[in-house]
């Protein structure tokens, strides 16, 4: 492979001139993708950091996420130089070396295009979500002059046009990505959680424990979950851990059924058994045998998940029921649903970043499911 | 067949009751009840208290569970303070107007989903194929009360008032003004009109998730030898794909069914509330709201219930089209 010989090539030379800029390098080698990511992530940070440096204390100042943001972002420099000299001067010859099934998946994942894209604006989803602060144009919750600011148009200075009480759109869409970025993370960290464990349980001890499980599994899973949610939800004090605890805990059961499934061919297996001829306790087995083994299809079924939970949180929001008191994306297509022959823009740009997002986590959800199905590996 | 059926029937029963009881438990947690909502200024608090007695909430949680449970078995649903009639009453007139916009949407998007998926198929690796890709995936990556707006927004408002089309399509509302006054088939077209766009917004999400399954489904079948010997023996492409291929792929489409009840059902509480639909999911959204519980739990009842009569005709139907399962 010539782009191969490229890059040991240079690896021979040590590091060139060019590793000054990250990406430049791989660029020059013809590594299209990573050099244009790490150029672009190097460029953009930096154009954030000097147009931004006299408000850098202010943001440092400011509650939690300033300096998390600083930190992020200067992190965000640091590592992309880093990684761009460490992949020129590295040790080269390390894709000869035996790979296990993961490395296999890593590299059937990276040769699909799609799903690359997906995780490369997954990435970059999380990473504006934690730099908000110094990439907001305005404070999201300022309201502008009633009488002249209300409802204007995509312009320069409001690049999305502003809400019914002259707030800026994009900013409130900025700091809006973190609910639902952050919702759909933790909730589905949640439910990974438990439904692999309840799951493993059930598979592996079978019998009654089971019937009881699958049962309860089966009965969560066939009721629609967003009633489910709207009950659980509207009777209590909405606080985004409220949202996010209740979210995870109706969706566990789906991933539940998935490892139980697993479990039950694992169960049969030779290791498994050598396990218990050795004498490990069943939870030692569970843990350390079965769940590793059966963790494919909850990976994919997780990234799927998030996209499938970031759309049922801004269902939430849009019945008026999600965190309080924080714009989130699907409270900002209700807010703009009145406005919309007047003011197209309030509900169409936070809906337009709902598909996006969801679009990548499921771009990534396919791609990881063929990467890791061995039958499907050219 | 009919032993299968009715096990399945029996054991859907502890099903809706254990949704029930989770509904019930999460409502009693809850802070507040409805005498609250009903509690007027000027009222004392001897009055409340009597209320709340009339209503057996000062009783411990298990005895309100077992006489609700009782009651529920019985077919009492109880009494909805909201609108003050008994709540299977009020089931009755928003349940069938629930049913028309979902089986509705459920049938566009079984029907759509299983022809682009056949398309795509047949066209696989096409510009046609890797087109409707993209877009399904767009579509599948959609909240449905987003895709509602957009619709309203160009068929509706813009359609309407900006661009002046001949055609456009109400934005709320289950019924014209005037159509009391129609003709029968002045009537129906009436209805069709104003059920178009909220079937959409429905049916698109679910189609895309069909026509994904039913492309991989028909690529897994035209590569199996039945169909290489249809081929083989002469037979056209048009009988191939048809009398052989397709009747063998949609038989897993099927199974989606029993699936997608929920999913739908789910839709159809935000999509009632678009477009202002007067159905079960604006019922229950209004019950949760005022806090009126009888009827929260009525109308949570009837949408298990619903799911399950779904998942039974899933098994009919699957049963009726492959006649390989014999279930005993």
């Amino acid at each position: 492979m010539s782009e191969d010989g490229a890059v040991h090539g240079l690896r021979r030379g040590g590091a060139p001139l060019t590793a000054i800029l990250p990406g430049a390098p791989q660029l020059l080698a013809g590594r299209w993708g990573a050099g244009t990511v790490a150029l672009l992530v190097w460029l953009g940070s930096w154009w954030v950091l000097i147009a931004r440096r006299h408000s850098l204390a202010d943001v440092w100042a400011a509650g939690w996420d300033g300096p998390l943001a600083i930190t992020t972002l200067l992190g965000a420099l640091v590592s992309c130089w880093v990684w761009s000299l460490r992949d020129t001067l590295g040790p080269g010859g390390h894709r000869d070396v035996s790979v296990g099934q993961w490395g296999l998946a890593c590299r059937a994942f990276s040769k699909n295009r799609t799903a690359v894209v997906g995780l490369i604006v997954i990435v970059g989803l999380y990473y504006v979500a934690l730099i908000t602060p110094l990439v907001t144009p305005a404070d999201p919750s300022a309201q502008g002059n009633l009488l002249t600011e209300r409802f204007l148009p995509l312009s320069a200075a409001h690049r999305l046009g502003t809400d019914q009480y002259g707030r800026d759109v994009l900013a409130r869409l900025l700091y809006g990505a973190r609910i639902s970025l952050t919702i759909g993370f933790v909730a589905v960290g949640i439910s990974v959680s438990i439904g692999t464990l309840v799951g493993a349980t059930a598979g592996y001890l079978g019998g009654i424990a089971d019937a009881v499980i699958m049962r309860f599994v089966d009965m969560i899973i066939s009721f629609p979950r967003l009633i489910l949610l709207v009950t659980i939800v509207a009777v209590f004090d909405r606080s985004i851990f409220l949202i996010v605890v209740v979210l995870g805990l109706t969706l566990w059961p789906g991933t539940a059924r998935i490892v139980r499934g697993e479990v039950l061919s694992l169960r049969e297996r030779e290791f498994v058994q050598a396990a218990r001829a050795l004498g490990y306790s069943t939870r030692r087995i569970i843990l350390r045998h079965i769940i590793p083994n059966a963790l494919a299809p909850v990976i994919v079924a997780a990234t799927l998940g998030i996209g499938n939970t970031i759309v049922l949180e801004a269902g939430l929001s849009f019945l008026g029921l999600g965190v309080a008191g924080t714009p989130s994306w699907g409270s900002m297509v209700a807010e703009g649903r009145g406005d919309l022959l007047n003011a197209w823009w309030l509900a169409t740009f936070p809906g337009l970043a709902i598909v996006f997002t969801v679009l990548s986590f499921n771009l990534v959800g396919d791609g990881l499911r063929d990467a890791l199905d061995p039958r499907l590996r050219t | 067949m009919v032993k299968y059926l009715l096990y399945r029937l029996v054991a859907a029963v502890p099903l809706v009751l254990g949704i029930s009881t989770i509904i019930f438990f999460v409502m009693s947690a809850a802070p507040g009840d409805m005498v609250d909502i009903m509690i007027r200024p000027g009222m004392t608090a001897e009055v409340a208290e009597q209320l709340r007695a009339n209503h057996g909430l000062g009783q411990p949680i298990v005895v309100r569970y077992v006489r609700w449970m009782v009651d529920t078995l019985r077919g009492d649903f109880g009494y909805s303070v909201l609108h003050g009639r008994p709540v299977l009453d009020i089931i009755r007139s928003h349940l069938p107007r629930t049913l028309i916009l979902s089986l509705t949407a459920l049938a566009v998007a079984f029907f759509s989903g299983i022809v682009l998926g056949t398309i795509q198929a047949i066209r696989q690796y096409s510009w046609l194929d890797s087109g409707l890709s993209v877009v399904l995936l767009f579509f599948y990556s959609m909240p449905s009360f987003w895709l509602a707006y957009m619709l309203i927004l160009t068929f509706s408002l813009f359609a309407r008032n900006v661009w002046e089309w001949p055609m456009w399509f109400p934005a709320a509302g289950m019924l014209g003004t005037d159509h009391e006054g129609l003709s029968f088939v002045a009537r129906v077209a009436d209805r069709m009109r104003f059920m178009v766009l909220p079937t959409l917004s429905l049916s698109l999400v679910l189609t895309a998730g069909i026509a994904r399954y039913m492309r991989g489904s028909m690529l897994e079948v035209v590569r199996q030898d039945f169909v290489r010997t249809a081929r083989a023996k002469g037979l056209p492409e048009r009988a191939v794909v048809f009398k052989h291929a397709l009747r063998n792929a949609l038989l897993p489409v099927i199974t989606l069914l029993g699936l997608y009840i929920p999913v739908l059902f789910s839709g159809t509480v935000i999509i009632e509330k678009v477009f202002a639909w007067p159905g079960m999911g604006t019922l229950l959204i209004q019950a949760i709201e005022a806090r009126d519980y009888m009827l929260v739990m009525g109308a949570s009842f009837f949408f298990a219930l619903m799911v399950i009569v779904g998942n039974l005709i899933a098994d009919v139907l699957y049963a009726v089209v492959d006649p390989r399962i014999r279930y005993e």
